[in-house]
């Protein structure tokens, strides 16, 4: 991993991609990292576009906002087209596979998997789209072993859910080739 | 000579009020003294003295919290409901009574009285309802009735007035009734019951005021004042016992509402509890 | 595995507070405090204490005050359009001497603005939103954790100096997230106010000895009948109209935070030793500034940070013995020029004071102060 990894997530009100950067902000710190994530709150978090940030560094964080992001999670079209032009020139994309990649995107950096599908599929329930993701990400990022992000997890999901979110996790992380991102980031 | 009532629960020294002649305010003032001391002897309902708090906002007859002898709160315009609340939570063995008028609880207060009425919290609430705003000298009132005058209605209220006992009732208070400075016994009666009421209590204590109110509206004196009360406030037992005819134009002196809906307080100690107990399972 | 837990700026307000002992919260939703109230509602049931929602910021600061009155530490929270309703029942606290902590989560302004923005432009409003002359103390914390170490202290001040207390916080740090580990509660300084009345005078409720400035406070029904106004009043409680009295006590009700500004005022200094050029901020903005003089230093210049943690009384002490080493100042904050007043005010404008500032809702960034350095190197008045 980087020094400082800034992480970006967005989507439509609903789809969770706050709670996935809560949870990756979590593992980071039960892992000794440094972690702040923040969102954007108000009307445009009920339904309409939802963004939220996570920066990890092996230094303190001081400046808490997102500025030229290594990583992105969009999971709308609307979200894809926003965020995708402010990333860093070495930037990783992950989309849904529903996502069309527009032209000027450099479609290497651009990790197209059935994120939405595989929640309603495989895991059988929707609004598990978010931490698949979560397990997609930590796989591709190679960010924390799997003890780690279930406890970050743990700590995020009602008390009962655990077995479904780890389902959940396991299945996001399978979309991702085993030795992950290899370019790495 | 002050009487054995002054002395036991009137600040001596902070006498005389500074009520108008003829102001109705020292018989409420009084009538809340009596109801207390009678409530403290009662062998029944025996409350203790060190548990009174009287709180009052701003006006005219929120200065009777500084001349009773209790724990005491003056608050700001508007508000004693308000402060009253935070401290029916932080203590609910208190008895909290809040003094205040018609302007200070049904207008610029008038959000808070109808929420502490909704959610039925332990507080006692007695207006003092003069029609007018008495300390800045006469300006119309949510009690002034449509067509009186004041300073501020020089050609006549263009406003419809509110009825304080119904506006309470209507927000939910579990008890509402109505007093007088008249009917004397009948009000003190009325005030001890409030007091014990377990949930929110309020009374709409009529009073008078030849001063401001009773000089713009050519009312007469202040006895001209208590006979019209006299004449147009029937209690209850009289109330039902005449026809519909005679009850035209004149209002029920009395227990408007009553009911035993859950207080506030006993309410939020069961989430305490319940906590506990969540606690204790873990 | 870190012991550290990842917890939100508004959340550790909740968490210190109750470790201080906050026992009631009155409050009403308002973005970006609303957290703070969620958080009570949960956490206040499970310590014995208690949440109420009330119908307005108005009785949600007067409950506070109620609640206090009768004993219970009290908080409430709210952000700009809120702090406005609250302000003449903060007056009244002052005036009364109930202390409670009273948090604003600055948000963009004025009027409704961007609800959802981070600004600083409360800060004049802590310390003059409510009529009259009267003494303000207001804390600014830049972190999550020190959010739950300072609240700690914003209900120490309140107790000792019997006030109420205002907590500055920014969107910035109210939204934010941040790994944090928790000092152990026993380490902790926890401050009750007076419960017993001073001897002497009769034991009037507010009498103050000679050479002391706080009068004890006994909470109603504990058996000591009393007497709480906000008209001005003698060592009794009650009502006066006599001008001597009431300079009296309005005299020492400014004394009291006066003349114990040292124990009041906290800054907090980064990389100060040799500066030439300092960083004024408070509050969040302090992040980016940090970032700034990291990068400054990196480049060789001599910059440091000099944040008021303590933001009223202002630390003027503090400040002032460092004016000598500056050659200029630099003033970042999220409102149109705020402490700069105070900064103009108290250094006399001896040393250059430039000023970098935002009211349109965003975040000034590391970039920003380094561009505003360099160019302060090209012109050398104040701005």
């Amino acid at each position: 991993m980087k020094d400082r990894l800034e992480m970006r997530f967005a989507g439509s009100g609903g789809q969770g991609v706050i709670l996935a950067s809560v949870i990756l902000a979590e593992a980071a710190v039960i892992s000794g990292l440094n972690a702040v994530q923040s969102q954007a709150y108000g009307p445009e978090a009920r339904g309409g576009v939802s963004k939220a940030e996570t920066i990890l560094g092996r230094e303190k964080i001081w400046y808490s906002k997102v500025s030229t992001p290594d990583f992105l999670l969009a999971l709308t079209q609307a979200s894809l087209e926003k965020y995708g032009k402010e990333m860093a020139a070495d930037g990783l994309v992950m989309i849904d596979e529903s996502l069309t990649v527009p032209d000027w995107m450099d479609r290497g950096r651009v990790i197209a998997i059935p994120i939405l599908r595989t929640a309603r599929e495989e895991v059988g329930k929707a609004f598990t789209a978010n931490i698949v993701a979560v397990g997609a990400i930590n796989r591709a990022l190679g960010l924390f072993d799997d003890g780690t992000l279930t406890e970050g997890v743990r700590r995020h999901i009602p008390a009962g859910t655990e077995e479904i979110n780890a389902k959940a996790l396991a299945a996001g992380a399978a979309l991702i080739r085993p030795e992950g991102n290899k370019e790495g980031i | 000579m002050p009487s054995d009532l002054v002395h036991l629960y009137m600040r001596i020294d902070h006498l005389p009020q500074i009520w108008c002649p003829g102001c109705g305010n020292g018989v409420i003032m009084r009538d809340v003294a009596v109801a207390i001391d009678e409530l403290i002897h009662d062998e029944e309902n025996s409350i203790n003295r060190e548990d009174i708090v009287i709180v009052s906002g701003i006006g005219c007859s929120s200065r009777a919290a500084g001349y009773l002898d209790f724990n005491s709160i003056h608050t700001t315009h508007g508000r004693a409901i308000a402060f009253a609340s935070g401290i029916k939570m932080a203590n609910p063995r208190l008895h909290v009574i809040v003094l205040t008028g018609d302007g200070d609880c049904s207008a610029i207060g008038g959000n808070h009285l109808i929420h502490a009425a909704r959610r039925n919290l332990g507080l006692t609430v007695i207006a003092f309802n003069n029609n007018i705003y008495g300390m800045t000298g006469g300006q119309y009132s949510p009690t002034t009735p449509h067509d009186d005058k004041a300073t501020t209605a020089p050609y006549g209220n263009v406003d419809r007035p509110f009825d304080i006992a119904n506006l309470a009732t209507g927000a939910g208070a579990s008890f509402s009734a109505r007093g007088d400075v008249y009917h004397v016994r009948e009000t003190i009666d009325l005030i001890k019951q409030a007091i014990l009421h377990k949930g929110f209590a309020l009374v709409d204590v009529y009073s008078v005021c030849p001063t401001y109110y009773g000089r713009k509206n050519k009312k007469g004196d202040a006895v001209d004042m208590l006979k019209w009360q006299k004449e147009n406030l029937i209690p209850t037992a009289r109330y039902y016992s005449i026809s519909e005819n005679e009850r035209e134009g004149k209002k029920l002196l009395g227990v408007l509402s009553f009911n035993d809906y859950p207080e506030y307080t006993d309410e939020y100690a069961k989430v305490i509890e319940a906590c506990r107990q969540k606690a204790k399972k873990k | 595995m870190s012991k550290a837990i990842l917890m939100q700026g508004n959340e550790a307000a909740v968490e210190g507070a109750i470790t201080a002992g906050m026992r009631f919260f009155a409050g009403y939703p308002i973005t970006p405090s609303t957290e703070i109230a969620e958080q009570s509602a949960l956490r206040l049931p499970q310590v014995g204490g208690k949440f109420i929602q009330m119908e307005d910021e108005i009785s949600s600061i007067a409950a506070v005050l109620g609640a206090s009155a009768a004993g219970l530490k009290a908080m409430t929270a709210t952000s700009g359009p809120g702090f406005s309703l609250m302000q003449e029942n903060l007056g009244y606290g002052v005036m009364a001497e109930i202390p409670c902590v009273i948090i604003d989560v600055q948000r963009a302004g004025p009027s409704t603005g961007l609800a959802t923005s981070p600004s600083q432009g409360d800060y004049m409003q802590a310390r003059w939103g409510t009529h009259g002359d009267h003494p303000v103390i207001a804390l600014s914390p830049s972190s999550v954790l020190e959010t739950y170490t300072l609240i700690i202290r914003a209900f120490n001040l309140a107790e000792k100096y019997r006030t109420p207390v205002i907590f500055l916080m920014d969107e910035i740090v109210g939204h934010m997230r941040e790994g944090v580990e928790l000092p152990d509660p026993g380490g902790l300084i926890i401050n009750r106010r007076k419960m017993s009345f001073h001897d002497g005078a009769n034991k009037q409720c507010y009498f103050v000895p000679e050479g002391e400035y706080v009068p004890a406070m006994k909470p109603f029904g504990q058996g000591e009948r009393y007497n709480i106004t906000g008209l001005a009043h003698d060592e009794s409680g009650f009502p006066v109209n006599s001008n001597e009295i009431a300079g009296k006590l309005v005299g020492r009700l400014l004394d009291k935070v006066e003349k114990n500004a040292d124990d009041i005022c906290r800054v907090e200094e980064f990389a100060m030793d040799d500066a030439d050029t300092a960083i004024v901020c408070f509050g969040g903005t302090a992040r980016a500034a940090m970032d700034a003089v990291l990068a400054a230093r990196a480049a060789g210049k001599k910059v440091g940070m000099f944040r008021p943690v303590t933001v009223w009384p202002f630390p003027e002490k503090a400040l002032l013995a460092r004016l000598p080493q500056l050659r200029q100042i630099l003033m970042v904050e999220h409102n149109h020029g705020q402490m700069l007043l105070e900064l103009q005010r108290v250094t006399r404008c001896a040393r250059p004071i430039h000023f970098l500032g935002r009211v349109d809702g965003t975040v000034i960034s590391p970039s920003d102060i380094l561009g505003k350095l360099n160019e302060m190197e090209g012109t050398h008045h104040a701005e």
